[in-house]
């Protein structure tokens, strides 16, 4: 398939590819990985990485590996559940701001730059403070400051195809306005939505790490930031608490970000400039 | 100066190929040519699109594109421009080989005013400042009003034929020996193409430069070539002076595309049917107002004032125009996909203004007016199959798929293309066969009136008198109104019976086509059929007794 192809020409973006499967694959099976609680104290405090523990034991004597493996799951899974709500509110209100233009767009457009003037991070903290910690309102909190960069794209897309013939001779022929959204205009604006939508599971993870690093992420579920959080006050003493969490952050983040931009030569060929000019 | 340097040519290609990538539909752009170009001597290679009649001025200016390789000898002043190292092409680059595009405003910087922009050319050939002077004149030079003032301006301000002009003043800026056009009037209207091209002509004789024109249109041909090389498929088919391939064509596909030329010539008139008219327009008026920031000044455009005319069942009225005239505006506004300031427009069994009707009461009579758009490629959502774009009002208008499938079958065969092509995607159609598209979706809600705005502009001639002769057929059988908008007055004369002539958005001049194109009363009609190209060249025989 040609679409393989083009990605497949970018190394960087397979060698993502192949990170991020195995990452997704020790996320769903990491149950039979290490089947333990990641929460349960499983020997001595503080041991160092080798021996019966791969990546050591934290200061309550819990399984380092147990808790990158198991962490996984949480992180990912907020990644793309925040993410998808956000491309879901994002790319109706892009659509219906960038389609029907006039008082609509102007309307959505100052809602949206609401969003936009405040920090998002700290818009995220107070969100989370406000709902009490919790995965629902992590999730919530990532997807409510995640969206507004979404809706701007999905809206420039919908302003440039609203106006070409193909979505007129539609309306000549009678179709019906949503039709023209959902089955006319948007499956040509959805390439450059995909990569955005992929680069964007990158800073949600990012954004969950940094909560849970605070605080405030769920205390009753294992997370990555939640490790490196909890890890801080003895990173003198015992540097693999947080430097492990850290690279499965790093690794992950960067795989995305891999994928994210080898989706966009594939999706995008012309933008990558490939022809270029003898010169 | 000996006698020998004036039999020799400036440029001497050989064998040149460019091989395309595999895959492709061809193997290569250009197949080994030859062709000699003389100095001082406008040489005009002609084909359609696809025929390497660009890329063979870009293997000359070393502009193929890269994963391409052009093969061969490009021979000038005594060394191969193919294998050249880069930097001895960029000295002859822009110094002794000019070049100018079709799109003047993709060529120039958008943000740089584009006194700079010429004086860039100085520049980066090392010819020590100050530049002033040498700018004006040259601006001066290619009829610009106020080059002083202009030299200062961004390229957004000028027009279309301005812009052109300061692309040919930087081509020109360092007196190059050859200077290569790539379809240099394109994109221009026709009396602004009449402009470039006499300025094109005298530049050349005023330095004596050797000019390579490429161009799809044997009426540039006609008008300033010296010498014509005809390509089809990467191959030069005929070559020679402009008089013996125009008067006498050797070659078939050069009589098929001499053919194919439209013409200026008288139709016979239909017997004008007596019966009340199909759709009239009366008082339609347009205007556009924006405001430049939010408290900048208030600017208005009259896109269309008060246009009125009638078309008859079975009748074509074409509108003319140049760019800007307003033409499409009316056009978007008779289907009512845009609406009007003020205006009555009556399709026969309505009672009230379709400008007045609200959505609801529009829908049902959307279906009896349908719309053929320009671009071929824009029209065709590339993401649904040729069955989903032609049957689309049926679904909307409750056909089961079923039907909807044997009526798309029906409407294929009408438009001439393969029934099994249903289930392929618009990029498998060639320009041609995708306008077939698209009159096909235009048909299928059966309308009365068909409103066709450029439909063939965007195609090569050959197919264009294809398209205008299925579109006179289906008028015929389907006993349509046709509202045509077309900036070619010939094509004009080819197929309406009737013709407006627009101009800043009003009809300065309408009637039967054979009163209005062959004895215009305006200035403007004249001006405009003056400005036909190589119109003395295709002078064409009065067509037969005109019927009453």
């Amino acid at each position: 398939m040609e679409f393989l192809k083009r990605f497949a020409e970018n190394r960087g973006a397979v060698a993502g590819a192949i990170a991020l499967a195995l990452i997704v694959v020790m996320a769903i099976t990491a149950p039979l990985i290490v089947p333990i609680d990641p929460m349960s104290t499983r020997g001595r405090p503080l041991l160092p990485p080798g021996g019966e523990f791969a990546f050591g034991t934290d200061m309550l004597g819990r399984d380092v590996l147990a808790g990158i493996v198991h962490g996984a799951r949480i992180s990912l899974m907020i990644g793309l559940i925040s993410t998808v709500i956000a491309a879901a509110i994002g790319v109706s209100v892009g659509a219906v701001a960038g389609f029907f233009g006039g008082w609509i767009d102007d309307l959505l457009v100052r809602i949206t730059e609401f969003f936009q003037t405040i920090p998002s991070f700290i818009f995220a903290i107070l969100l989370v403070a406000i709902m009490t910690p919790g995965l629902t309102s992590i999730v919530t909190a990532i997807a409510v400051v995640t969206w507004p960069p979404i809706a701007r794209l999905a809206r420039s897309e919908f302003l440039g195809l609203r106006r070409r013939e193909f979505v007129e001779a539609a309306v000549l022929s009678g179709v019906s306005r949503f039709r023209i959204i959902v089955s006319e205009v948007l499956p040509n604006a959805v390439s450059p939505l995909i990569v955005m939508g992929s680069l964007m599971i990158a800073t949600a993870i990012l954004t969950e790490s940094a909560l849970s690093f605070l605080g405030l992420g769920d205390p009753n579920r294992i997370s990555w930031g939640y490790m490196i959080g909890a890890a801080r006050t003895v990173f003198r003493q015992a540097w693999w608490l947080s430097v492990f969490p850290g690279l499965a952050i790093a690794i992950t983040v960067l795989a995305i970000n891999l994928v994210g931009e080898g989706l966009n030569d594939a999706l995008n060929p012309h933008l990558k400039g490939r022809v270029r000019i003898q010169t | 100066m000996n006698a020998r340097v004036v039999a020799e040519p400036l440029v001497a290609i050989e064998k040149l190929t460019v091989r395309l990538p595999e895959g492709g539909d061809r193997l290569k752009a250009v197949d080994g040519i030859d062709l000699d170009i003389a100095p001082g001597r406008i040489l005009c290679v002609v084909g359609e699109s696809g025929s390497g009649k660009s890329m063979t001025a870009h293997a000359i200016m070393g502009l193929v594109p890269k994963p391409l390789v052009s093969t061969g000898t490009i021979r000038f002043d005594g060394e191969n421009l193919i294998g050249l190292a880069a930097e001895k092409h960029r000295a002859i680059r822009g110094r002794r080989i000019g070049m100018i595009f079709q799109e003047p405003m993709a060529a120039l910087n958008p943000v740089m005013r584009v006194g700079r922009q010429i004086e860039e050319v100085f520049r980066f050939h090392g010819v020590p400042g100050p530049y002033d002077r040498r700018v004006v004149k040259l601006l001066d030079a290619m009829g610009l009003p106020e080059p002083e003032l202009l030299r200062q301006a961004f390229p957004f301000s000028l027009s279309g034929g301005q812009r052109q002009r300061v692309m040919i003043a930087m081509a020109l800026a360092l007196d190059p020996e050859l200077l290569i056009a790539d379809e240099p009037t394109t994109a221009l209207d026709v009396t602004t193409q009449k402009q470039i091209l006499a300025l094109l002509k005298r530049a050349q004789a005023e330095r004596g430069m050797g000019i390579v024109l490429i161009t799809h249109d044997f009426g540039v041909v006609a008008e300033i070539g010296d010498e014509v090389a005809v390509m089809q498929h990467g191959r030069i088919v005929e070559r020679g002076t402009v008089a013996e391939v125009l008067g006498n064509p050797s070659h078939d596909y050069t009589r098929t595309l001499l053919a194919a030329v439209p013409k200026l010539a008288k139709r016979p008139a239909v017997d004008k049917t007596g019966d009340e008219p199909l759709l009239s327009a009366k008082g339609v008026t347009k205007t556009y107002s924006g405001r430049t920031g939010l408290f900048g000044p208030r600017r208005t455009v009259e896109a269309v004032r008060d246009a009125g005319f009638s078309l008859a069942r079975g009748q074509t009225l074409g509108i003319v125009g140049e760019s800007g005239s307003g033409k499409s505006t009316l056009a978007r506004i008779i289907v009512r996909l845009l609406t009007a300031d003020a205006g009555d427009v009556r399709l026969a069994g309505v009672e009230r203004n379709l400008l007045d009707l609200g959505s609801r009461d529009l829908a049902p009579l959307r279906r009896r007016v349908q719309m053929v758009f320009q671009d071929p490629f824009a029209s065709l959502n590339p993401r649904r199959t040729v069955f989903e774009i032609v049957a689309q009002g049926l679904l909307a208008h409750g056909m089961s798929r079923a039907d909807a499938r044997r009526r798309v079958a029906e409407l294929l065969e009408l438009v001439a293309l393969d029934p099994a092509s249903a289930l392929r995607y618009p990029n498998a159609f060639s320009g041609g066969q995708r306008q077939r598209i698209g009159i096909a979706r235009a048909l299928a809600l059966e309308p009365d009136v068909i409103v066709a705005d450029e439909p063939v502009s965007a195609l090569d001639v050959s197919i264009q008198a294809r398209v205008l002769d299925l579109l006179a057929d289906l008028q015929r059988r389907l006993s349509l109104g046709m509202l045509f908008i077309t900036h070619d007055l010939r094509v004009a004369a080819q197929v309406c019976d009737h013709v407006a002539v627009m101009q800043r958005g009003r009809i300065v001049e309408m009637g039967p086509s054979a009163d209005v194109l062959f004895r215009p009363t305006q200035d403007y009609t004249k001006l405009l059929i003056d400005s036909i190209p190589g119109r003395g060249a295709f002078a064409a025989p009065e067509a037969g007794p005109t019927a009453t």
